[in-house]
């Protein structure tokens, strides 16, 4: 098993990919755990599912996988969504969640509808667009990793920049209209900085499990700290760490989707959270409860025999 | 019967199951959740098949109703440790499907079960894959799956009318006069379960979510009234899958994506046109307001 | 010059105006009441005049010239509870927020704004929960830093929507005692205010709105039974009954 590793790590293509992952979970983590706290995530899953029309689009049109066009093909289609979602729960009685459910579902029925159409299509190489939808990372050649490098390095850059207006936007978004943010303008700019993570980040995950990529390491890090600026970090690095071992067990097996590994390995890295978190793991808190109970019974019993001796 | 009607029984048959059980999703806020369910029974699915060694719908849909009432109780769990609602459904669905994947990629390779027929369902095999129950003759399985799960669902709500509306309505005040909200909560789970495998063969997972929630919430549109609610959204169900077939045969693409397709097509008339709800007519009701 | 003029202000949200024709003139250096029954429209007149909706008629003007939320002359303490109580973030963080107008695009907090930040959360009696997560405080607790971070905003004007519900009496005379020293330091603060028993204690001037203006001017002449009378309509008698306007007939 270590020669499996040692071997595939050694290789340049895989360290490229590795590379890919890590920067990819970093930003989907970034800006995850903003869209966490603003409740906003199962808008992010929304748009990974709805970003498949785009690139279909986009395909048919160029004719070719060629990376960058695809993910701006994705980034409108995702935009769009976004749209759709906001503009169906605020003139209608709709509410968001169905929303959001119906946006998916639909969009995403209109990306199977076309990739059939580009199934269909002399050109066709169906194969590579079918990683979309689970991820495949490592499909990812190096001038890819280059481009979606520099995206992730980008949008990481430009949350830390903004990292204050985006707090304040989140915990409190009548007092920072007070202050007189363009709240309007930022929560464009952050829908924007969050469909674009998503749209790099598909690559990897695939769009189905996008979600978890901007959900389970943003909240794993909640459990860790009561400072936004170290959550943000923490998720960052958690989703780093799902982004590379997810990668490094998917090579074990051959055409295995990287998408489901990465999942995992954040879902495992949730599950350590909730239960050994110090002051908020469940299993923290319940040994403290048990030991502070055995202390006030000690105490209790000490103080009876004190009033026994006297 | 012909091939061409059978689809289409069966794309009207998951047209109405799925349109009544949506209507109830929609009205308790649980659309998200029935989308983290229909992704979940996948799961469901391959151990069904992993445990039994045979693709027999009845494990199937045993294996998913139990996996998507697992869901549910996962999420509520989650939930209720102090999680978000929101993040609890993205964990717990990524990862229940996440691990049904990579079982289906290990160890369910040579089956019928792929993942892409999975997502996207293959209602063109749809009349080809015929089994032999009891007395009747050799029906599609897809046709006799269905027609149960309608029946159960028919069933279920008939028999809980008044409950799953006051629930839907009121919890606190359904809790209140002792009607067991959760209980309903988790038959409305189960009931999503089966529908969802029921629909799989031909939709698919992603696109049932479509079937789910479209036409319920175009009926929202239309109406204030429950029971009016649950047989319009059973017609536009029907609608949805007549038009969306002949679409896709026209078009020469996806039966199922074409479906999901239709389905967005129909709520957005609705989204502009209905009458009193619809944004136009909720636009020119007022400047005729105006104007007088 | 006169620190807040509202001339003329309508505000919709839908079809009915929910503030209709409103003027009024707000003193300088004065506390001063804005009184009227639930959905008077009194968070709205203070978001309309914050520029935070957007008018259908009318000017608001602070200091003579039309306002912009980017002057920062205006502090404002939002109506309670609309917060996610969980938000990773501690008092002196939420404080801290305060300062950010003040501080500009991009720049980070620096140590000053931190010193700054504690001293107003010391005004208010809780510098020692400046670590604390937000939702380990209580009611009082989180309210008194909501006022700490209007007082880190370093204005002139104050708004603040019914900073007194959901606190005990001690609170409640804490932050009246905080009030009144703004006051001194010559800052005007308008407070939207529901206990009408207190009215006369606290304020110099008020405003009693009902989508109209139905009275304005110094407490005295304004908070009678006969205005009070219009702008609560029935529910008054009510309230007259628990001699809640003692000395007032
Ligand atoms: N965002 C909104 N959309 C529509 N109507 C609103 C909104 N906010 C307040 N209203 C309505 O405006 C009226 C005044 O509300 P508000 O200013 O909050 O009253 P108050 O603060 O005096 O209790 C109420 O009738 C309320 O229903
Ligand atoms: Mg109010």
């Amino acid at each position: 098993m270590d020669d499996v590793i040692k071997i595939s790590l050694a290789d340049a293509n895989t360290q490229w990919v590795l590379l890919g992952t890590i920067l990819l979970g970093i930003s989907s983590g970034v800006l995850g755990s903003i869209a966490l706290l603003r409740k906003q995530s199962l808008i992010g899953d929304a748009v990974a599912h709805a970003s498949l029309p785009g690139i279909c689009v986009t395909f048919l049109l160029l004719g070719e996988k060629s990376l960058f066009p695809l993910l701006i093909g994705a980034a409108i289609s995702g935009l769009l969504a976004t749209f759709c979602i906001q503009a169906i729960s605020s003139y209608s009685i709709i509410k968001e969640d169905t929303a959001i459910g119906l946006v998916l579902s639909v969009f995403f029925g209109l990306g199977i509808v076309l990739l059939t159409k580009v199934s269909q299509s002399s050109v066709g190489n169906k194969s590579g667009l079918n990683d979309f939808i689970f991820g495949q990372a490592a499909a990812l050649v190096g001038s890819d990793v280059k481009l979606m490098a520099g995206a992730a390095a980008l949008l990481t850059v430009i949350t830390w920049l903004l990292f204050k207006e985006l707090k304040v936007l989140t915990f409190d978004p009548e007092f920072a209209k007070g202050l007189g943010l363009p709240t309007k303008l930022l929560n464009f700019v952050f829908l924007t900085l969050l469909v674009s993570a998503i749209v790099v980040g598909i690559q990897a995950v695939g769009v189905i499990l996008m979600a978890a990529m901007l959900i389970t390491p943003a909240i794993s890090a909640r459990y860790w700290t009561d400072s936004l600026a170290r959550m943000i970090v923490l998720s960052g690095v958690f989703g780093a760490i799902s982004g590379v071992f997810g990668t490094i067990f998917s090579t074990f097996g051959t055409g295995l989707a990287t998408g489901p590994f990465i999942v995992v390995t954040a879902t495992f890295i949730f599950f350590i959270s909730l239960l050994f978190a110090p002051e908020r793991g469940l299993l923290t808190k319940w040994v403290k409860r048990l030991r502070l109970n055995k202390r006030l019974q000690h105490e209790l019993v000490l103080r009876k025999e004190g009033k026994s001796y006297q | 019967m012909s091939y061409e009607a059978w689809i289409l029984i069966v794309g009207s048959l998951a047209g109405i199951c799925c349109g009544i059980t949506g209507c109830f999703l929609i009205l308790r806020r649980l659309a998200m959740l029935a989308d983290a369910i229909s992704h979940t029974v996948l799961l469901g699915m391959v151990l069904a098949f992993l445990i039994s060694q045979s693709l027999n719908g009845f494990y199937m849909l045993i294996g998913a109703a139990a996996i998507g009432v697992l869901t549910a109780v996962f999420v509520q769990l989650l939930h209720s440790s102090g999680i978000q609602e929101d993040a609890s459904i993205g964990v717990v669905f990524t990862f229940l499907f996440a691990v049904g994947v990579i079982l289906l990629s290990l160890y369910a390779d040579h089956v019928h079960l792929d993942v892409d027929h999975a997502l996207m369902g293959e209602i063109t095999f749809v009349p080809w894959d015929l089994v032999k129950w009891g007395f009747l003759p050799e029906l599609p399985k897809a046709f006799l799956m269905l027609t149960t799960v309608l029946i159960i669902n028919l069933l279920i709500i008939i028999l809980f009318y008044k409950e799953l509306k006051i629930t839907s309505f009121d919890p606190q005040m359904a809790a209140a006069i002792g009607v067991p909200v959760l209980l309903i909560h988790y038959i409305l789970m189960g009931m999503v379960s089966m529908t969802t495998v029921a629909s799989f063969d031909s939709v698919g997972a992603i696109l049932v979510v479509a079937m789910l929630i479209a036409p319920g919430a175009s009926a929202y549109l239309l109406t204030d009234k429950l029971n009016i609610m649950l047989i319009m959204s059973a017609l536009l169900g029907v609608a949805a899958a007549i038009i969306g077939y002949y679409l896709a045969s026209w078009l020469d693409v996806s039966i199922s994506g074409s479906m999901a397709t239709v389905n967005g097509v129909i709520f957005a008339i609705f989204f502009f046109f209905a009458p009193h709800k619809g944004v136009l007519s909720k636009r020119w009701s007022q400047r005729k307001l105006k104007l007088t | 010059m006169n620190p807040v003029e509202v001339q003329n202000l309508t505000v919709a949200y839908q079809k009915k105006p929910v503030l209709k024709n409103v003027s009024f003139t707000v003193p300088e250096g004065k506390l001063i009441g804005i009184i009227g029954p639930n959905g008077a429209g009194k968070s709205t007149l203070i978001k309309a005049v914050l520029g935070m909706i957007p008018k259908a008629t009318g000017e608001v003007r602070v200091y003579d010239k039309l306002y912009r939320a980017k002057e920062r002359v205006v502090g404002y303490v939002p109506q309670r509870g609309s917060v996610d109580w969980d938000f990773p973030t501690n008092a002196l963080d939420v404080v801290l927020m305060g300062r950010y107008g003040h501080i500009g695009w991009f720049k980070r907090p620096g140590k000053k704004d931190k010193e700054l930040a504690l001293n107003c959360l010391e005004k208010v009696g809780m510098q020692e929960y400046a670590t604390r997560q937000i939702s380990q405080l209580s009611g009082g607790q989180q309210q008194r830093v909501f006022l700490a971070r209007a007082l880190a905003q370093d204005a002139k004007i104050y708004f603040m929507d019914e900073p007194f519900v959901g606190v005990d009496a001690a609170t409640e005379r804490a932050i009246i005692e905080l009030l009144n020293e703004l006051k001194q330091q010559g800052k005007t603060v308008l407070v939207v205010h529901h206990d009408l028993q207190t009215v006369k204690d606290y304020f110099d001037h008020v405003i009693l709105l009902n989508i109209n203006v139905i009275a304005e001017g110094p407490t005295e002449d304004t908070f009678t039974l006969k205005n009070l009378h219009q702008t609560y309509g029935g529910t008054l008698a009510f309230l007259e009954k628990g001699d809640i306007l003692v000395g007032q007939k």
